[in-house]
């Protein structure tokens, strides 16, 4: 297993909800990662980030580690759920805020 | 390097054949597209198996040649 691959299996192993981004919460620096906190930010769940334009090595990994093209990537639980596009169906659906209920992650404040 | 409609569709149609292609242009500029898909070979599987099987009809090029595609995928009833 290459470095990146150990580096992103142990994030998405240590922190119930992780996002790969570009950018930060605060200052997302693409549209689609833009969406993907807001998304996130309206479940009330508490997440953490990882800006891949700060990490060339991870930027690259994650494609090859998740089999998926695109920046952003939610992981819940060490399960790749998808892009910003499949967060907004399952968004408006209510089968995100479902599955952050059943999976226990932890709410904001 | 901006992908026109006609070659992202021709891309899908190829990968998905039978599959309906809706193309929206969110910007104007021939580089950022939204499609909804709809495909008989989306059936039974999961939101992601089927937005892979969309992402494989452009090869390495999404990301790349083709900046960005909102894609939502459909299957049909």
């Amino acid at each position: 297993m290459s470095d990146a691959n150990s580096r992103i299996s142990d994030l998405v192993t240590a922190n119930d909800v992780v996002l790969f981004m570009k950018g930060t919460p605060l200052f997302p620096q693409c549209g689609f990662s833009s969406r993907a906190i807001a998304i996130l930010d309206h479940c009330g769940v508490t997440y953490e980030t990882v800006d891949v334009l700060q990490d060339m090595e991870i930027r690259q990994g994650i494609k090859s580690f998740s089999d998926w093209p695109t920046i952003p990537q939610l992981y819940v639980k060490g399960e790749f759920l998808g892009g910003s596009d499949i967060m907004m169906e399952m968004f408006e659906a209510g089968e995100l805020q479902q599955l952050m209920d059943e999976s226990g992650v932890a709410k904001v404040g | 390097m901006p992908m026109s409609a006609s070659t992202i569709e021709a891309a899908i149609l190829a990968a998905l054949p039978g599959a309906t292609v809706e193309l929206t242009d969110l910007a104007g500029d021939d580089d950022h597209w939204a499609a909804t898909v709809t495909a008989p070979q989306f059936a039974g599987l999961s939101r992601v198996a089927q937005h892979k099987l969309v992402y494989a009809a452009f090869g390495g090029r999404m990301g790349g040649e083709l900046h960005a595609l909102q894609v939502t995928t459909v299957v049909p009833k």
